[in-house]
Formats: structure tokens, sequence, C-alpha cells
């Protein structure tokens, strides 16, 4: 038998719709492949095998009578922020010990009622706050990938680290993933994988747990940009328990693979050029760029003059909702209580357990910046500052710009436990630095792999678009990735 | 928030005497009206009162991860309606956003209210203070600040268990309007008044059913005194006072707590205090250095709420008749004020009136539903709405005076029996033999037979008019109250040669 999990969404769809192979034995296959890996790399924190072949059959049941969903009999992971019925939700947080919810998410109840299939539970970092995996109650999720001749453990990139390794190691076909700053698109790029984060209000945010409401979006992580639009397809609708999704049509991304980008405009932010920036990352764009002009593009050198303080702004916007969001994990209704010998002190002997030290971090600096005396000079101050970045991209598109090139990330996946960024948390703060600026102003961006590192790590490109226009984004990215070709780790677990 | 203004101009006679001199009481109200809904503010749950501990929760009340609010529509236009009824400018767009604090019968560790962008604004409130001793009522206008949608909190119960603390989110959720007030009043009975006018606004709107002994409204009392003609003085705030009557002892105990602590030369200390009904006194609860620091933020769950203008004329065309409207129309048809105000005090009583009034006259009518109606009423400790006599009947009755088919004698007991047990009233006259008697033969008998029997009472009369009453009294009495009044008065003045 040929290994089964080698295969891409597409490719196991067409096998199943071909009744080439059943969906149980993909299934088992899967779950084969992460008791094999996950010993090693910690991606999944909880495993539904049962629920999983339960699916699976179901599936199978599908594909006899002709009822199959788009995504039938597709094993995918769940990044564990996601409220699942019944099944471990924790957000890879103590706070939440043994919550189970009783409700589904929207998003994987679409995907469930396409016909996917559950595999389990992603670590990832606690409550979505971290770029590294590092900041789990489960411990580190660890890169299939590693650099040439090294035994180093790598970080996968956070938060969605869990799911970016799971579909770089092939131990799910597919994964959800969420976005606030970066969460999808820089472990995508330190995988070697496509992760997506949709337009704001694409995907319902109902059933996830909340880390900064304003910017949260879910996506998929995926091997390939015709897998991420297959998995969007799937995940995004409008959703009337969230007011904030938008009602527009969700259109079949995957009809936009293989269209000409030739005569679109590709713009090239100036301000995206930093000082001291990897000359590898440099390279890498410039490579990008050639590929897209070899396509037909026309490359515009734009500018976006508020990027600078992106970051800045974003590290007061998210923390100061995070700090609100998470005032609900108290020890009063569900998950950790650690008792007290008052209220006041159950909820501080609670959250001081059950809470790691960068949540813990956040939730400080949100509510500093929120504080009487302060909000003007901070919160108020970055929302100002958002509405200024919203504004640039604003003004690109309206010049013509189709899309914005940049890379995804400043460097290549860094070791697990690197000192530099232990010491100080800015460091690994500035890994969002490509990345934020999307969420700050609610727009779509992909992360596409598009070359590996001299030291042979993958490394990835982003491309921004207009509000809901994915489908310039796939249809780019595919671009991209032609040229480029796919990249998988060797397996070393 | 706008600064504070004094719109009133200081009276003497209702300033309070201190030992040192005169003070002036200063009083601001944010009253908490749960809004009348099917269901809670941003949940489907139910709002329904007494229901089972935690029955009416959902996932969203109960702030599970990842849950999110929805507005219900239904309480915008119950927000917006009551501005309409405060006379208020409605605002177009407004923002909820989030109070932060913790505490176990707030699930989601925030309330979300509306800090910034209220849904309503400035408004009017007219009050009718009285009446005082000559028996006259001042008009007093107290302005509304705002009026902004929030959501309740649940319940603590700390008797349920010897050790540990129950909650209840039945109300966790449950849409209020915190109605704010300017300092605009001057006197405790000036609060009293403008709760009750509130009450019988959002009464009349049908937006709150203004059940304060079930905590459908409630108040928040800012005190303060002052030297006439100086600037506001420093506040206290009262929290949660949940009836009319301790309001207006909360106040009155507050007013001389800090007229006591400023005669002695001491200072007030800005902070929040509870009222203790049964001691009859505030207490401190927090003080300013206590005080919550809320950390209010837009809410990023919810997007502003907008609408226009031809949603709000939709609600305005809709709007029932309130009760200064009512009260001007009720005093242009002739009712004194006094019976305006009583027949306005409760949609209920009004609608009463108006029924029984149609087609027939005001005062008369007005005089029977207050003085009959409601003293029956208010006797069998029974409200309007549990009223044996419906308003069909007791228009019966009136126009079976009117007829002059029974008198108004008569009609007091037969509006006895109606009441007692019910029936048409004019069977029951008919059955009872209870018609009067207006024919003038069986009258005369009957004046005659009395002017027979008391000889000395026709040689009284002559030297004393006024005695002819007697015999109109006794004729009465002999034909058991049927025969008609003025029929006997007028054969008895021209038998005994009276004038």
């Amino acid at each position: 038998m040929t290994d089964l999990t080698a295969l891409t969404i597409a490719e196991a769809r067409e096998k199943l719709r071909a009744k080439e192979i059943s969906a149980v034995e993909l299934t088992d296959s899967y779950i084969a492949a992460i008791d094999a890996a996950n010993g090693a790399l910690n991606a999944y924190v909880a495993l539904t095998p049962e629920k999983a072949r339960e699916m699976a059959k179901a599936s199978d049941a599908k594909y006899a009578t002709g009822n199959a969903g788009a995504l039938e009999g597709i094993p995918l992971g769940i990044k564990d922020l996601f409220g699942t019925m019944d099944v471990h939700t924790q957000a890879a947080s103590h706070i939440l010990d043994g919550f189970k919810p009783k409700y589904e998410s929207t998003v994987t109840q679409n995907l469930w009622d396409d016909g996917a299939v559950m595999l389990g539970k992603l670590n990832m970092d606690e409550f979505a706050m971290g770029s590294s995996n590092e900041t789990s109650y489960y411990g580190p999720t660890k890169n299939p990938w590693r650099a040439k001749d090294s035994n180093v453990d790598l970080v996968p990139g956070g938060s969605s680290g869990g799911s970016a390794a799971a579909v770089a190691a092939h131990i799910c076909a597919g994964a959800t993933a969420t976005d606030t700053g970066g969460s999808i698109r820089q472990p995508a790029a330190f995988t070697g994988t496509v992760g997506i984060k949709p337009t704001y209000g694409r995907c319902s945010r109902w059933g996830v747990a909340a880390f900064a409401s304003s910017l949260d979006q879910a996506g998929p992580i995926t091997r390939d940009v015709r897998d991420a639009a297959i998995m969007l397809k799937s995940m995004a609708s409008v959703d009337a328990k969230d007011t904030t999704s938008v009602d527009l049509p969700v259109p079949d991304y995957e009809a936009a693979l293989g269209g000409s980008v030739k005569g679109m405009k590709i713009g090239i932010p100036a301000e995206y050029r930093m000082d001291g920036m990897d000359p590898e990352i440099v390279a890498l764009w410039e490579q990008g760029i050639a590929w897209l002009k070899d396509a037909g593009a026309e490359i515009v050198d734009i500018s976006l003059p508020n990027t600078k303080y992106a970051l800045p702004a974003y590290y007061i916007v998210a923390p100061a909702e995070a700090s609100s969001n998470l005032a609900r994990y108290d020890g009063v209704k569900y998950g950790l209580r650690v008792p007290g010998k008052d209220i006041t002190d159950m909820y501080e002997q609670t959250r001081a357990a059950g809470f790691g030290a960068e949540v813990k971090r956040r939730i400080m600096i949100g509510t500093y910046v929120l504080s009487a005396g302060y909000y003007d000079a901070y919160y108020l101050k970055a929302q100002k500052v958002r509405t200024l970045i919203k504004r640039d991209f604003e003004n690109v598109f309206a010049d013509g710009v189709d899309a914005i090139l940049t890379p995804a990330t400043p460097s290549a996946a860094f070791g697990i436990g690197d000192q530099d960024m232990k010491a100080d948390p800015v460091k690994m703060y500035l890994n969002d630095v490509f990345t934020v600026t999307v969420n700050m102003a609610g727009l779509p961006g992909i992360a596409v792999p598009a070359g590996l590192s001299s030291t042979g790590l993958p490394l990835g490109l982003q491309l921004i678009g207009k509000p809901f226009d994915e489908e310039t984004l796939f249809k780019t990215a595919g671009v991209i990735e032609q040229a480029a070709g796919k990249f998988t780790a060797d397996k070393w677990w | 928030m706008n600064a504070l203004v004094d719109t009133r101009t200081t009276d003497a006679k209702r300033l309070i005497p201190g030992a040192t001199g005169d003070w002036e009481l200063i009083i601001g109200l944010e009253v908490h009206a749960q809004v009348t809904s099917q269901s809670k503010l941003f949940s489907g749950s139910s709002t329904q009162f007494g229901a089972e501990p935690n029955a009416n929760v959902s996932l969203v009340d109960a702030a599970m991860p990842g849950m999110l609010p929805v507005i219900n529509q239904e309480c915008v236009a119950q927000a917006v309606r009551t501005g309409l009824g405060l006379k208020a400018k409605i605002n177009k767009k407004s923002v909820f956003d989030r109070k932060n604090y913790f505490y176990p019968d707030l699930p989601q560790g925030y309330q979300i209210s509306q800090f910034q962008q209220p849904i309503v604004g400035e408004g009017t409130v007219h009050i009718s203070v009285g009446p005082d001793k000559k028996g006259n009522f001042e008009e007093v206008e107290v302005g509304i600040e705002r009026l902004h949608l929030e959501q309740d909190a649940g319940k603590s119960m700390h008797d349920q268990h010897p050790t540990m603390s129950y909650v209840d989110l039945n109300r966790s959720g449950v849409a209020l309007m915190e109605i704010v007030s300017k300092p605009d009043m001057r006197s405790s009975d000036e609060a009293k008044a403008y709760v009750t006018k509130l009450r019988q606004i959002v009464r009349y709107l049908g937006t709150c059913d203004g059940n304060m002994d079930e905590g459908s409204m409630r108040a928040d009392v800012n005190v303060s005194v002052r030297r006439p003609g100086e600037g506001f003085g420093t506040r206290c705030e009262i929290k949660n006072v949940n009836s009319i009557r301790f309001m207006g002892q909360a106040i009155e105990y507050e007013a001389r707590r800090q007229i006591a602590i400023l005669e002695d030369g001491g200072s007030i200390d800005q902070e929040t205090r509870l009222f203790d009904p049964v001691k009859g006194e505030t207490r401190s609860m927090r003080s300013k250095e206590e005080a919550h620091d809320y950390r209010y933020f837009p809410d990023p769950d919810l997007l502003p709420l907008e609408f226009d203008d031809a949603y709000i004329e939709a609600l305005k065309a809709d709007l029932p008749e309130l009760p200064d409207e009512k009260r001007l129309r009720f005093l242009e048809s002739g009712l004194s004020a006094y019976d305006a105000n009583v027949l306005i005090s409760e949609k209920a009583i009004a609608d009463y009136f108006e029924k029984v009034a149609e087609g027939r006259e005001a005062k008369q009518a007005a005089n029977w539903v207050i003085n009959d109606l409601l003293g029956a009423l208010n006797k069998a400790g029974q409200g309007i709405e549990e009223t044996p006599v419906t308003p069909q009947q007791l228009g019966t009755i009136l126009d079976l005076i009117k007829e002059g088919t029974i008198s108004g004698k008569i009609a007091k007991e037969l509006f006895e029996i109606v009441f007692n047990e019910g029936g048409d009233p004019a069977k029951i006259v008919e059955e009872r033999g209870m018609k009067q008697v207006t024919d003038t033969g069986a009258i005369e008998a009957a004046v005659d037979e009395i002017i027979a029997a008391n000889p000395e009472k026709v040689e009284q009369v002559k030297e004393k008019p006024a005695l002819a009453g007697w015999f109109v009294g006794q004729v009465m009495k002999s034909t058991g109250g049927k025969a008609n009044p003025q029929a006997v008065q007028q054969l008895v003045k021209s038998k005994l040669g009276v004038e």
C-alpha cells in the first residue's frame, strides 16, 4: 500500500471519489502516522481516533450513496483554540483544565458538514499568544524541519505551531489555525506549508476562544495552495452568531487557481525593506518579484508609510482586548480552580497557576494600557494608528495595486529555547513584523513557501490582498508555488 | 460626560436648617430599569422572573470560551421608545463598551454597557411635587443626562451552603436601561416624585414593568449638600435602593449625616454607600480610593449600533399617549388637577376611567372611579387589574343615575352589590326593587304622612325653613331611599309653604 498520508487534500479527494481508497483507510493511515510521530513532534495535545474512524465510516457511506461533501473523508487536525463538542478544548492552557465544550465552533461545524474527519486537537501557543509554540502548557511542538546536518530542534513558529508542524509532517491532511498577528502565516513559513489568514469577517469567530477579538481570524494551513483554497471554501461563512462576520457569498477559491497574473499590479512596499534585514530574506523577496514579473505581472514600488507603527500599536491593541477576553477564566464556572481563603484569593491563585508567563505578561500590558489615565495615550492612540495603517493600504489599492508581496518572516525557524528571545520578549514579538499590519487592517494575507535557506530551512513569502479578494491571493500564490516548487521535510522522527 | 450644571434657583422653603445655618440638598439619580423583552440583551435566553436558579442561562450568558454577543433588536427598540418618552435626543449611532471587573456573578469578567456613546442623550421629565398644605402642586423639570443599555449581572447567594456561595445566572445578561438624571432634585420628595414619574412613563410605554420589589427598577442615589449659593459639594452614591420609600429615607438620612459632618468642621469623602432599610441608615461600602478602574473600551465583538431616522419615526408613530399628554387632556375635559393626577398615576386606571367616561360626564365618572372604585379596591387590598367591577358595569350604574332610575344613594348600594357579588346592574335594580319612585302620587302620600305625624316640626319649619331638609330625609327613609330626591324636596317645600 502506498503511503496515503503523502496525498494532498485534492489528491485524496480524487482517490476517494474514484473509490480507489476509502475514508477509513485514509484515516487509519493518519492515525498510524500520528502514533509514530507525535511522541517526537508533540503536535497533537489530544487525539480522537475513535471519533475519526466513526466519521470516516460515515464518509464512506456518503461516498457509497453519492452524497459526499466537499471535504468528505478528509482527515484534519484542529487547533486547540476551536471549541469541539465533548472534545478537549483548552487553548493549550492549564486554566481550561478538563474543559470539553457542549458546542461546536462554526468553523469546525462547517468542516464536519462538508464531511471532514477530526483526528484530534493541535498544540499551539497558550491562548494563541506566542510565535514559537513554546508558551503551550503542553510543551513546545517541534518543527519537522531541521537544518542541514543538525540535530537541533527548531520551533514550528506560532501560535498555530501544532497545525503547521502536523501538516508539514503529514500527520493530518490539513489543519485549522487562527491568526491574530501572524499566527497562521509565520508557522506556515517556518514549516514550508501554505497558510492563509482570510479577511476579517470571512470566517465566523463563534466558538473559537478569543485572544484579540478585533484581530482574530481563522484560516487553514495546508501542504499547497490548492488545499488551502479547498479548506477555506468550507471554513468560511457568514454567521448570525458572530455579528462581525460578513454576509458575502463564499467564492469557489479553487477556480481561481491557474489563472494568469498577466497585467496584475503587484506592490512592493519600501517600508518592509528593513535595516539589518537577513540577506537571504532579501534574496527570497527578489526571487518572488522576479517570478511574478516573469509571469507577466507589473511590479510597482509602493509606500505604506505607517508600517513602522504597526507592531507597537498591535502590542497595545491585542493585549488590551486579551486582558478583557481572558477575564472569564476565573475558576468560577469551568476549568481550573485553585481554592483560596476568599473569592479574591481564589481568583489570584487560580489565575496565577492557570496562566503561563507570556499570557500573564500580555494581561498585564493590556490592563495597563486600558487603565484610567493611560487609555488615551496608549489604546486610543493605537486605534488611531490602526486607522492610518488601514488607510495606507486603501490608498495603495485605490491606485490600482492588486496585491502586495512581502517576506512572511524576518528569518527561518529558530531553535527551541532560543536564549536571545527568552531574554527579550520584544525579539520574539519582532517575528510578526511583516504580518501584523494585515491583521490591523483586517486584510487577507497568505504565506507561501518560496525556497530554502542556505541551511536548508523553508522560507516563505507573503501576499496581501484587498478585502475579500482571497481569490487573487490564491491565484498569485499559485504562481509562486509553481515557480518555487513544494518542500517536504526529511523524516527524522 | 457633560459638566454638572445647576439648573435650579435656590428656594428658601426647601432648605434644611442646620445648627450653623441652612443647607441645600442636591440629588441626582441613576435608575436601572429592566427592559421588558422576551429574551436577554445579547442572548436568546428567557428573561422570565422567578424561574429555577440557572434555568435561563445560555452558553453566552455563562461566558463559555468563544461565545459572542448578538444584540437583541427588541431591546434596542425599547430603549429608543423610552428615550422618546423622556423627550430625549436619540443617538443614531451608539457604541457598546466593556466595563471590566471581577465578580462571581459576572461570568464574562466584564459587563457590556455603553460608556461614551449612549443610545439616548439629554431629555426632560416633568414632575409634580405636592400637594402642599394649601393643596397646591409644584411643577419641577428634571433633566435627563442620558440613557444607555447594559447587561444585568447574575446573583450571588451566600445562604445556601456553610462554606460556599452559589451563583444564579438567570439575570445575567438581562437588558437594563440606565437612566441618568442631572443633579436637578433638591428634596427627597422631588426624588420620590421623579422615580414615580419615571416608573409611570416606562409603564405607559411598556418598556419596563417598573416592579421595584422584583428588582425590575432600582436606583443609585447621588446625594450632596451645600450652603445656598455655593457650588456643588462632594457627593456620596447610595447603591441599589429598591423602593421609593427607602429612597426617601436614605436621602433624608444621608443629608443629615453629611450636614452633621460638615457642621462639625469635617469634610465629606466621596464614596459608595449602602442603605440598610432595617436600621434606616447608610453605611460606607467603598471609598473613592477603592473604586474600581473599569478599563472601559469599545467591545470588539459588537459593531457600533446604528439606525436611521425612519426607524425612530416608525417607533414614534406607534408610541402610546404619555402621562403628561393624558393629564393635559383630562384637565381640558374639566377634571381637577387632583383628579387628573390620580387617574393618570397608572395607565390601567386611566384606561378604566376613559372607558367609563366615554359618552358620560367626565367629572362624575372621575368621582366614581376615584372615590368608589379605587376606594373599594384599596380597602380590599386589590389593584386596578383585579377590579371585580368592569368599566361597563360602572358605566351602567352611572347611566341608571342619569336616567333617574336610581338615586345617588341607591347607586352606592348598587355599586357595593356589583363589587361584591357581580352581575348586571340594571338587572339587579330590577330584581331587588331598587328603582327610584318618581310616581308623585306615592311620594305625595308619603310626604303627607310625615307632615301629619309631626305637627310640632311643621310649626318649627315656619321659624326655620332649613328644617325642611329633615322632612325630606324622613320621606326618603320611609320610601327606602327609592323616592326621587328632587321630587320629594319639591313636594315637601310646597306643602310646608317654604321657598
